[in-house]
């Protein structure tokens, strides 16, 4: 389980990355924590032809707040983020589920999101949370809404050149309450469904992973207790839940059902 | 044999534990190499049956760096087919040669100056492949119409046997009840965390092999591959590493490997060096069998069982492979368990299928059979309205009939079930547990208590194997039996002791148990004694039965040592008597002196009288041989071949162990939580409490894993889907419960130092005792398949689901197991139907349309063949696609017929293609069903869905972007080589 | 800053376990092989190459990696530290080393050199963790031989003893 040959460039800052990733298009890729990208080469799965190395650009390696948002930079590792509880209450809820500490220490906030696996907690978050990514090529920077961002089962708006520098979440404001809740098959483990809600006011959001090729997104304006067994029972059915070697579609139905009631009552009561 | 001298040594270190701690371990993969050695790595079928119609290598040979290709041809004019355990004309090589039976199967070993290398150049050998269908299933594999997996045999049975002991008609016929069960064993392993690994070497001068690798016996194989390389058995020598990264059975499984690098090096004319990856590991080592069982039992009123019928379908994969039928016949002698039942009758069928040979895991044998036995006394009690403890308290065999004969001829040694059983019940609180059911039961909670009685076997007799035959057939062959055990001791000039095992140790401390015993007997510290576990077949005293298996290390290996230390003693007295003038019956051997009893004031030191017959032979006592080398070998009289009406006593000793839990199953989630397991083993003399706990907890984890997580899942194609630790989920300190562990001591009366084997009875007992609770807390007597995943125990708790929301548009089901891939979607397109029907049919208009196409050409009428680049996100190959356009009914359907190969993996499926009329042009519908093999299903399952989804998607989108029509895809410039 | 060509050996410095040492590495050449075949440190242990079974786990630069999901070339100028750094002399063991052997915590000893760098930092760390953070770091491991409890009741054990300052045992 060897990867297959490709050139290797130490990217000391941004522009240095964006040149490389331009110049060598669609054959090269960005290569942050690892912690998905090596397994895939090293199974060969992937063979790109040059990996560019963004974990040694400073710039983009420490967590700051902007204008009511959070802005994580590209080289921010999921365990930095987490050892920052106090930033948001649904990352500090959520992140613990992400892999293991030792995956954490060098997997990236970024990564997760660019890796876009639809069972993935970070990119649920982000989509529940209304947060935008901050991309850029080397002539060009733009913002994607979450929900725009993520087009399938690992698969996402980038396009070829372009590298996310930032994810950005808005802070978490008073009057809003957050869950999270996951079922794998061992601890660390991609879930199954994972489930996170988020209510302010009457307002009540739910994002569920694991299910279709990429967070599905509900809202109701107002959810009356007794509509909550129809109102999940419906969403159950409405996604595109399979079969696969660890699970049933109808026991992720089952877990829509079960892991969003206790979600949603976790933010209601 | 017992004798005051008490060889417990409760808290002693392990000496091997300083150097595994420091990194300072010495692992195949840790030793360094002979100059000049060469790395391999092995082309595998991405099939589960296919023929090989032709293997191109030049590629793979001008790439710099590669030394060499061995293909099924080499293999078969360098060496000889495997031997196979019964009398079937099964040819078993290590490599396909002409065929390929299981996804996985080597096709081709590349040697190259480095495993980089190596696996660059596996990507440039082509290979062409004819597909055959696979039988995947053993009951399936039976029938008439199953394709045959072996061309001399037209069936897919490899042995079918019939046993009777007693009088098993007359016992159903007069019994008050019969219960049945029917249970299907899955396939696992106890995958070790290190994989195979084999250095091998060969010498053109003397036509001799030397070859280290992490094999862990028995070395009965030694004699398989001594004869598949065609050389006498002084010409392969066979050496192990001193330390193995685990091996529970697994590491049996390395020997078809041995043949492979050994005839690698030979035509590389170089050593060569190979370590499995994970990958191939969980693919291609071997695995438990998977085993169809359906017991019958005839019951009296009272739940007393009086005789058993078993008919038993065992799985072995594509072919048997020694020691296969180990795994069936290992349990021979102990088909009633831990029950008096004196009436038996077996049927034994042994069946491949297209999966992977299977062969030694632990527990080997005993999972399959107490899963289905101790299952059927559960449904005993629950038909009979009786209590499950009851029913096997009811059967036990009876204390004061030891030693006791079995039906079918195992003699068990020793054992006080009740005792056994009643302790249990006390020291493990079942009374309180009973109120915890009841409490949480009370409270609406899924709470259910499980029970298994097991006898575990260790020390297996070589002559086991052969109740595979008839007696007929043994009688020509001559008899087997026995399980030889050696050691060798050494005294060396300055008196200092030395020990050689033949148990080739898998990290159970065999060195600090067998330094201890040796210090014991010569009365010296055990520190002082230095243990050799690395094993070589030309400089060691071995035989057959040697290695690390069937526990048979504290019985019989131990057993050699404690002969060897003692004769060695005996030596040693005698000629300390001549000088201490004393007789020597009264010399005492303690703290590294040696003086006669009741005189410890004149005393000679040990290392003085042990160097004496290197200095000075001439004054050893008259006759005496010297003392200088012991080595024993001892084999159990009890072991005899099997008689000829069948009888065998498949063991030597005979553990008891009797669990019981308490789970309780998460409505919410489906998941079980073990919140109570209490295990009682009788393993008859604890020669080291740290270490028999430590086997206990280690089976108990692996049980863990077998009962609720670990599957070697195959698709019905043949695919293996369980190809890394993310899809075959070894449980993590998170998953594994803390047992409560209880002794009762009686002594086996057969073993020199009245230990039996502790090993692998959790993964027995374990398994089935949980899914007994499981069932108790379901209140069902619903068949159990393990594992128990929450996936299939949900539906088994609530019952039937909540229906779809009124008015919803019905979702197809898609194919359970998740295999087939399956798809719709249609398009308009701004063209009329014919013009879109002449653009399926053009070379040019596919090239452009099909994502990632490089190059299309029409091989015959509607025959395409593609060079396409396909991926998503960063998963990214390029395969060769054959389309096939059938039953045209030109401007309005059509179906496609497509195939695509490359290194990730193949993939095959249909599509149906409907054009009709619409404003505006044409509206183009489709459906698919596809199935993906190789690599990329084993490692990313979760992958394909989407992957075909958006490249069939991609197609029509493409399609009808062609034609005039829809507006871009967006997805499509991340795909392939085009943008 | 220039790219480093997939066919050519590069030179690859670190400071492995407090020394200067030098290798050659190609870019795809993985870390556990440029640890244990070119530095000849093979303590470190591969059982997956896949960031799973965690047998690989040292130390880059103070934080806990998995060495079979990272390439040679990306640690150039890195601080690497792996179980042979754990002993605080020759001939001696850790704290938490000993604990292990007194708890027979291994037994194949083919998973613990990872096992040990994941509880060496957890316990420096956070020298108060209790079990349920043992074993949610433990998690990050695979060991087939012992059943986890006999590691998790060193590493409470160990803890135990570096609060209490036993520097030896
Ligand atoms: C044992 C194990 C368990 C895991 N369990 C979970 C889990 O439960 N949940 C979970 O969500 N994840 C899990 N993961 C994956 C998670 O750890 C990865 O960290 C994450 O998916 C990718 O982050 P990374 O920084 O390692 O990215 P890499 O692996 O370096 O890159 C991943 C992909 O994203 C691209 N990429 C990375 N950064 C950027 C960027 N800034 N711009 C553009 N493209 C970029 C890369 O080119 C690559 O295609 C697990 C991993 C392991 C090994
Ligand atoms: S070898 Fe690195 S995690 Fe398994
Ligand atoms: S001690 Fe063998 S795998 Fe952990």
């Amino acid at each position: 389980m060897k990867p297959a040959p490709f050139d290797y460039l130490r990217a000391d800052d941004i522009s240095a990355a964006l040149s490389a990733l331009h110049d060598a298009g669609e054959d090269a890729r960005v290569l942050a924590g690892g912690q998905s990208l090596g397994a895939m080469l090293n199974m060969r799965l992937a063979k790109p032809s040059l990996l560019i190395d963004i974990m040694h650009i400073e710039a983009l390696g420490a967590i700051r707040e902007e204008k009511a948002a959070l802005v994580i930079p590209a080289c921010v590792t999921q365990e930095a983020l987490l050892r920052r509880s106090d930033l948001h209450p649904l990352l500090a809820k959520a992140l613990p589920w992400t892999g293991h500490v030792q995956t954490r220490a060098r997997g990236t906030v970024c990564g997760s999101i660019a890796h876009a696996d639809p069972s993935a907690e970070l990119p649920l978050c982000l989509a529940l949370l209304g947060g935008e990514v901050s991309i850029r090529s080397r002539r060009k920077r733009r913002t994607v809404q979450a929900a725009d961002f993520f087009r399938g089962m690992m698969l996402t708006d980038l396009r070829p050149g372009e590298m996310i520098e930032a994810v950005r979440i808005p802070l978490a404001r008073k009057n809003q309450r957050f869950a999270f809740t996951e079922i794998g098959r061992r601890h660390g483990d991609f879930a199954i469904v994972a489930v996170a809600a988020m209510r302010e006011g009457d307002t009540l959001r739910l994002t569920v992973g694991g299910v279709n090729d990429t967070p599905a997104i509900r809202e109701w304006a107002t959810l009356d207790t007794a509509d909550i067994p129809d109102a999940l029972n419906d969403l159950a059915w409405s996604l595109d839940a399979r079969d696969d070697l660890h699970a049933t579609a109808r026991y992720r139905r089952d877990l829509m059902r079960n892991l969003g009631r206790i979600v949603i009552e976790e933010v209601s009561s | 044999m017992l004798d005051a001298c008490d060889h417990r040594s409760e808290d002693t270190l392990r000496v091997e534990d300083p150097p595994l701690l420091t990194g300072a371990g010495a692992f195949i993969d840790d030793l360094g190499t002979p100059p000049g050695t060469l790395h391999a790595a092995i082309l595998r079928a991405p099939h589960a049956h296919a023929l090989i119609e032709g293997i191109d290598v030049g590629e793979a040979l001008t790439l710099p760096g590669v030394s060499a290709v061995l293909t099924g041809d080499d293999v078969r004019r360098l060496s000889r087919p495997l031997m196979v355990g019964v009398k079937a004309p099964i040819e078993a090589w290590p490599l396909a040669v002409g065929k390929v039976r299981y996804a996985g199967e080597p096709v081709a070993v590349v040697v190259a100056e480095s495993r980089y290398v190596a696996e660059d150049a596996l990507d440039l050998i082509h290979v062409s492949y004819r597909r055959l269908p696979p039988v995947m299933d053993p009951e399936r594999a039976l029938a008439d119409d199953a394709p045959a997996l072996h061309e001399r045999l037209d069936s897919n049975l490899a042995s079918e046997r019939h046993f009777r002991y007693g009088d098993p008609e007359a016992a159903f016929a007069r019994a008050a009840h019969e219960v049945a069960i029917t249970v299907r064993y899955p396939r696992n392993a106890v995958t070790p965390i290190e994989t195979y690994g084999v250095v091998a070497q060969y010498d053109p001068h003397e036509d001799a092999y030397d070859v280290l690798a992490n094999f862990q016996g028995p070395f009965s194989i030694h004699a398989v591959l001594s004869r598949a390389l065609d050389v006498p058995g002084n010409r392969l020598r066979l050496r192990t590493p001193p330390d193995s990264g685990g091996s529970f059975g697994i590491k049996q499984g390395v020997f078809p490997y041995i043949v492979l690098m050994a005839l690698a090096a030979r035509v590389a004319g170089a050593p060569v060096k190979w370590i499995e990856d994970r990958l191939e590991h969980l693919t291609a080592s071997v695995s438990a069998t998977n085993r169809v069982a359906t017991l019958r039992a005839a019951v009296e009123a009272d739940g007393r069982v009086t005789a058993l019928d078993l008919d038993q379908i065992e799985d072995v994969g594509a072919c048997l492979r020694a020691p296969e039928p180990a795994t069936l016949y290992r349990m021979h002698g102990n088909y009633t368990g831990a029950y008096a039942i004196p009436n038996l009758a077996i049927r034994n069928r042994l069946v491949m299928t297209n999966k992977t040979p299977t062969g030694l895991n632990r527990g080997f044998g005993g999972p399959q059979m107490y899963f289905a036995l101790e299952r059927l006394m559960r449904r005993i009690a629950l038909e009979l309205g009786l209590d499950p403890l009851d029913v096997i308290r009811r059967n036990l065999i009876p204390a004061d009939a030891f030693p006791y004969t079995t039906a079918s001829g195992a003699q068990y040694d020793s054992g006080d079930y009740q005792t056994a059983v009643a302790t249990a019940l006390e020291d493990g609180g079942y009374a309180a547990l009973l109120e915890r059911r009841e409490a949480a039961r009370a409270e609406g909670r899924l709470y259910g208590i499980g029970l298994a009685a097991v006898v575990e076997p260790s020390v297996s007799n070589m002559g086991y194997l052969s109740t595979a035959l008839t007696p007929e057939e043994r009688a020509k062959a001559g008899p087997k039996n026995g399980a030889q055990a050696a050691a060798t001791i050494d005294l060396d000039p300055t008196g200092a002791v030395s020990v050689q095992l033949d148990s080739v140790p898998q990290g159970q401390g065999h060195r600090t148990v067998a330094a201890r015993l040796v210090a014991d007997i010569l009365g010296i510290d055990p520190n002082t004694v230095r243990v050799i576990a690395e094993f070589d077949t030309a400089k060691d005293a071995w035989s057959i039965a040697a290695g690390n298996y069937s526990s048979r290390f504290a019985a019989a290996s131990v057993g050699a040592v404690k002969i060897a230390a003692e004769r060695l003693r005996d030596r040693l007295a005698r000629i300390a008597a001549t000088q201490l003038n004393a007789p020597a019956e009264a010399v005492v051997f303690e703290d590294g002196r040696i003086f006669a009893e009741g005189n410890p004031d004149n005393a000679v030191p040990f290392a003085r009288v042990a160097s004496a017959s290197h200095w000075a032979p001439g004054t050893l006592p008259d006759g005496m041989a010297e003392a200088i080398r012991e080595t024993a070998f001892w084999t159990p009289p009890e072991l005899a071949a099997p008689t000829p009406e069948d009888g065998i006593n498949s063991s030597l000793c005979h553990a008891f162990i009797f669990d019981f839990c308490g789970i309780e199953i998460d409505r919410t989630t489906g998941q079980v939580h073990v919140d109570r397991y209490v295990t009682m083993h009788d393993c008859g003399r604890v020669l080291h409490a740290g270490m028999v706990e430590g086997q206990i907890r280690g089976a108990y984890a692996n049980a863990i894993g077998a009962t609720f997580y670990e599957e070697y899942a195959y698709g019905d194609d043949g695919a293996f889907l369980a190809g890394t630790f993310a899809d075959y989920p070894v449980p993590t300190a998170m998953e594994v419960s803390d047992p409560l562990i209880l002794h009762i001591e009686t002594p086996s009366p057969v073993t020199p130092t009245g230990a039996k084997g502790v090993g692998e009875g959790n993964c027995m007992s374990t398994p089935v005792c949980l899914a007994n609770g499981v069932a108790d807390a379901l209140g069902s007597e619903a068949d159990l398949v393990l594992p128990l995943s929450p996936a299939r125990l949900m539906p088994l708790i609530g019952g039937e689901e909540p229906q779809p929301p009124a008015g919803a548009a019905p979702r197809p089901e898609p194919a359970s197991g998740g295999r087939t891939l399956t798809g719709s979607g249609s398009a308009q397109v701004a063209a009329s139907p014919q013009d879109v029907w002449e653009m399926l049919l053009d070379p040019q208009t596919l090239k452009s349309i099909i994502p990632g196409c490089h190059a299309v050409e029409e091989v015959a009428p509607h025959i395409f063949r593609a060079d396409v680049t396909l991926g998503v996100g960063p998963v990214k190959g390029r395969y060769i696609a054959r389309v096939a356009l059938r039953d045209l009914d030109p401007p309005n359907s059509v179906l496609l017929e497509g195939e695509v190969n490359g290194a990730l993996g193949t993939g095959g499926g249909t599509g149906h293609v409907t054009l009709t009329p619409a404003e505006g042009g044409t509206t183009l519908a489709y459906r698919y069903e596809a199935e993906v093999g190789g690599k990329v299903a084993s490692v990313g399952g979760r992958l394909l869905d989407g992957a075909a989804k958006i490249v069939i998607g991609q197609f029509f989108e493409a399609l009808g972007r062609q034609a005039g029509g829809a507006k871009p895809g967006l997805l499509a410039r991340l795909f392939g080589g085009r943008s | 800053m220039t790219t480093l060509a997939a066919t050519e050996t590069h030179t690859v410095r670190v400071r492995l376990n407090g020394r200067a040492v030098e290798g050659r590495a190609t870019p795809r050449m993985l870390l556990t092989d440029f640890l244990r075949h070119e530095l000849h440190a093979t303590g470190t242990h591969v059982g997956c190459e896949h960031g799973v079974c965690g047998a690989c786990t040292i130390r880059i630069d103070g934080a806990l990696a998995r060495s079979c999901l990272a390439y040679a070339v990306q640690v150039d100028g890195a601080t690497i530290e792996t179980v042979e750094s754990l002993a605080p002399e020759r001939g001696r063991l850790s704290v938490l080393q000993t604990a292990f052997q007194r708890h027979h915590a291994l037994q194949c000893g083919f998973c613990t050199a990872g096992i040990l760098m994941s509880l060496d930092t957890l316990l420096g760390a956070e020298p108060d963790a209790g079990e349920d953070r043992i074993r949610e770091v433990l998690a990050g491991h695979l060991c087939r031989c012992t059943g986890y409890q006999p590691i998790i009741r060193a590493a409470l054990d160990a803890a135990a003893r570096l609060r209490e300052g036993d520097a030896d045992a």
